[in-house]
């Protein structure tokens, strides 16, 4: 993009966002307020947003909590990511009918949705989780088709952070909580005592075009330096830091720190972790047959490294600890990620932290790890 | 990237040509296209995924020649639900086959070279196609040596062509057992034990091993006493797979997927990862 | 003897050895064959020999219950055969049985080790060389106990 190019519209325009990309054949999905938590769903419309709420999350806690004003996007990340529409948990490889001796194989894949996603409301530390898994899923070796189908063409509607969480650690990992790119739109939502208004800025042209239709003002100055702060709040609310100095080398190096052994003794493995976190990618592929066993189905499920049966090969399991399978998860996370694909697996989001039902804080592994007190010292969320 | 045409989770259909019994669990199937489509070429050390109906996937690496077209050759232990499954498809019966998958053995980089092939129990399967192409291709490299260790005499895989390859030129095949009855007149003790009765050169020397983890650990510390290089050292690596291509995350092996960056590594480049436990 | 003495004194075992040992040795040092099939030494019976197998195959073998007789190793060309005649009570551990018709050279022991006795540098060259072959030994023994193919179902 040559040119900055930025707006300024009511917050009710988002009403009017939300006609528009459904207008142009999207299906929105965003936040919504469902079982006490904010869920990405589909939204119709503005009300199916978590309008006025709040979310409160700490170590092993999450709660929503009433805002005292009428914020769209006063909230940050909750316990699902984007991943759940373009790396979906369950979704069918093929089927096969039985054929007398043999069989025939239906090259039939679940189908990607037929109108294409529009997501609303991607945080910055989601934009680099989907940037993660593009680089995993499509830009390695071998392309996944059925993340290719439901991953072209979609809208990205990105929000910037005004507020963080005490588990959001997006500055250490270099993602948030203003988003740079990657986004069609990105919104900075102002409220104040007299306006609530959004800064939309364009991050292509199909942005452009959407913008176009919505009741747009130029943004002045005044505006652009309110919504600098906004995004600022943000950055100066964030508690937790993570160091990533030399950290491939330096968990490569502690194969066999005691730390490991210290988080097993607290680490369920009960996989929440690898379930929220909106880079993780592992599945397996379970067969399915009906009840007379003529038909046959793969189906491709979310898996993680947190199970014993993840790394069983004849004989056993190859990490059959908890420790192992905890310091699997950690060093493949931060340190071989970096050789596999390029950059950390980590987008520093803190869903780990806030849905490990003991409160494993992945900031405070690492920071034990290097043995620095002073961040421990920083950091006083740690579970230390 | 390589571009797939299709799906790379879908398998192709093939058909159970022949069935051979190795030992009393471990068969080797001949697969051949369904539809008489085009059979998959593949390199020696590379492995398919192959499809039971109603049962599942396993990874199995290709046993045959890689200079016989029309066919897919593996050697199978029957050790759980699907190796069973598998090794008891009749002739006719279909088996859905992905892949080929992974890097194969060094052979372009042996030429020129003398071949030592160290196999343990199953692990001859997969090095079995790199002994075709050595023997068929004769004249572009030194002396082969095949060292196999094996359970007991039962047990070993291939008997008749051991024996066949044995009487080539320049060739030496060596098996030993663990444990060998009165009747065993061949080697008893570990495959390490083979290295007395041969006469390595170590600086002409590439180096291929298959067989438990374990076992390549002691075979490459004795290949390394023997002053054999670690870069021309490869062994062939296994874990849980899922998926063959990179995306289910299982083969993980350190920094490496051993679906796409192996099965075959250097032993300069997993030295490290062998000594860790429960990587 | 001059043939005897050569093969000894090149014998990799002996490698270093100074010359006065291995006349020594040599002086020790007869030729035997043993048809394939025979015994060359059986459990229990007194060692009072080693081994440098020159030619051919030899069992070792254990008598195991309800396995019968089981051969644990095989030794061939260039090994030496026989540790017992060194350590007390002089018995011999296992048996040994020539699998292919043998050649080996037989060193006395009793001998020898009324020489180490009197001589200690003797004495702790050749244990040093046992020691070796031990060390080789239990490790590789340790290696099949794992039974590292068994299936694991």
């Amino acid at each position: 993009m040559a040119e900055k190019r930025q707006a300024l519209v009511e917050a009710g325009q988002i009403e009017r966002l939300i006609e528009v990309l459904h207008r142009r054949g999207y299906e929105v999905v965003g936040p919504t307020v469902r079982e006490a938590a904010i869920v990405y769903d589909r939204v119709e419309k503005l009300a199916d947003l978590p309008v006025g709420w709040t979310d409160e999350q700490e170590a092993g806690s999450y709660r929503l909590k009433r805002r005292e004003d009428g914020a769209l996007f006063g909230y940050v990340v909750g316990p699902q990511s984007w991943k759940k529409y373009l790396h979906p948990a369950d979704v069918r490889l093929f089927s096969a009918q039985r054929q007398g001796e043999t069989f025939r194989i239906l090259s039939n894949p679940d189908p990607p949705p037929p109108g294409r996603y529009a997501f609303l409301c991607v945080r910055a530390c989601e934009l680099a989780a989907i940037a993660v898994q593009d680089r995993v899923l499509l830009h390695d070796r071998y392309r996944d088709p059925i993340y290719q189908g439901r991953r072209d063409g979609i809208f990205i509607v990105a929000v910037n952070c005004t507020q963080s969480a005490a588990t959001c650690f997006c500055t250490s990992m270099g993602t948030g909580p203003r988003a740079h790119a990657g986004f069609d739109l990105a919104l900075t939502e102002l409220v104040g005592p007299d306006h609530h208004r959004i800064l939309i800025e364009v991050g292509s042209e199909v942005g452009a075009e959407v913008l176009a239709e919505l009741e747009h003002f130029e943004a002045s100055d005044d505006v652009e330096r309110e919504a600098e702060q906004a995004v600022g709040r943000a950055r100066s609310q964030i508690q937790r830091r993570m160091d990533t100095t030399g950290i491939r080398d330096l968990l490569y190096s502690n194969f066999d720190h005691p730390r490991w052994d210290d988080v097993a003794q607290r680490c369920l493995a009960c996989a929440n972790c690898t379930m929220v976190c909106p880079t993780c990618f592992c599945t397996t592929v379970e067969e399915v047959s009906d009840v007379t066993g003529d038909h046959a189905e793969r189906w491709r499920r979310w898996d993680s490294c947190f199970t014993q049966s993840f790394s069983y090969i004849h004989g056993g399991s190859v990490r059959s600890s908890a420790k192992s399978r905890y310091r699997q998860w950690m060093t493949h996370k931060l340190a071989s990620w970096i050789d596999q694909f390029g950059s950390s697996g980590c987008v520093g989001c803190g869903r780990c932290i806030t849905w490990c039902p003991v409160g494993i804080d992945i900031t405070g592994e690492v920071g034990a790890i290097r043995g620095a007190t002073a961040s421990a010292g920083e950091n006083d969320h740690g579970n230390t | 990237m390589a571009t797939l045409p299709t799906d790379p989770m879908v398998p192709d259909p093939y058909r159970v040509g022949q069935v051979w019994k190795e030992t009393s669990d471990t068969f080797t199937l001949a697969l051949e296209p369904a539809d008489g489509a085009a059979c998959s070429g593949f390199s020696p050390g590379q492995f398919s995924m192959l499809y039971v109906f109603g049962v599942g996937e396993l990874p199995i690496s290709i046993s045959g020649d890689p200079e016989d077209p029309g066919r897919l050759i593996y050697t199978v232990r029957s050790v759980g639900q699907a190796t069973h499954a598998l090794v008891s498809r009749k002739p006719g019966e279909m088996v859905g086959v992905r892949g080929p998958f992974g890097g194969c053995w060094p052979l372009a980089e042996a030429r020129g070279k003398d071949v030592v092939l160290v196999a343990g129990g199953l692990g001859l399967a997969p090095l079995r196609p790199a002994i075709y192409q050595v023997l068929r291709h004769r004249e572009d490299y030194g002396r082969l040596i095949v060292l196999y260790g094996g359970r007991s005499p039962r047990d070993l895989l291939y008997r008749k062509e051991l024996a066949a390859w044995a009487r080539q030129p320049d060739t030496q095949v060596l098996s030993t057992v663990d444990y060998g009855g009165l009747s065993w007149r061949g080697h008893v003790g570990v495959v390490t034990s083979l290295f007395r009765y041969v006469r390595l050169q170590p600086a002409r020397t590439v180096a291929m091993l298959c067989g438990p983890e374990i076992m390549m650990r002691f075979v490459t510390r004795e290949l390394e006493s023997c002053g054999v290089q670690a870069p021309d050292i490869y062994l062939s690596m296994e874990r849980n797979m899922k998926c063959a291509v990179g995306f289910c995350g299982h083969c993980q092996y350190g920094p490496y997927f051993i679906c796409k960056d192996g099965p075959v590594f250097p032993y300069s480049k997993v030295r490290s990862l062998l000594e860790k436990h429960e990587i | 003897m001059e043939t005897l003495e050569r093969i000894v004194a090149e014998h990799p075992f002996f490698a270093g050895l100074e010359e006065q040992y291995l006349q020594l040795l040599a002086g020790c040092a007869s030729n035997v064959r043993f048809e394939g099939g025979k015994y060359i030494l059986r459990e229990g019976e007194e060692a009072s020999q080693f081994f440098l197998i020159r030619h051919g195959k030899v069992a070792l073998e254990i008598a195991a219950p309800h396995r019968g007789r089981l051969t644990v190793e095989t030794l061939g060309e260039g090994d030496i055969l026989g540790w017992s005649w060194l350590i007390p009570p002089y018995h011999w551990r296992l048996d040994a049985r020539a699998v292919d018709l043998t050649r080996a050279i037989a060193l006395d022991g009793k001998c020898l080790r009324t020489k180490c006795e009197q001589n200690h540098d003797l004495g702790y060259e050749l244990l040093k060389r046992f020691a070796h072959i031990m060390e080789r030994r239990l490790e590789t023994t340790r290696f099949q106990l794992l039974d590292v193919y068994a299936a694991h179902k």
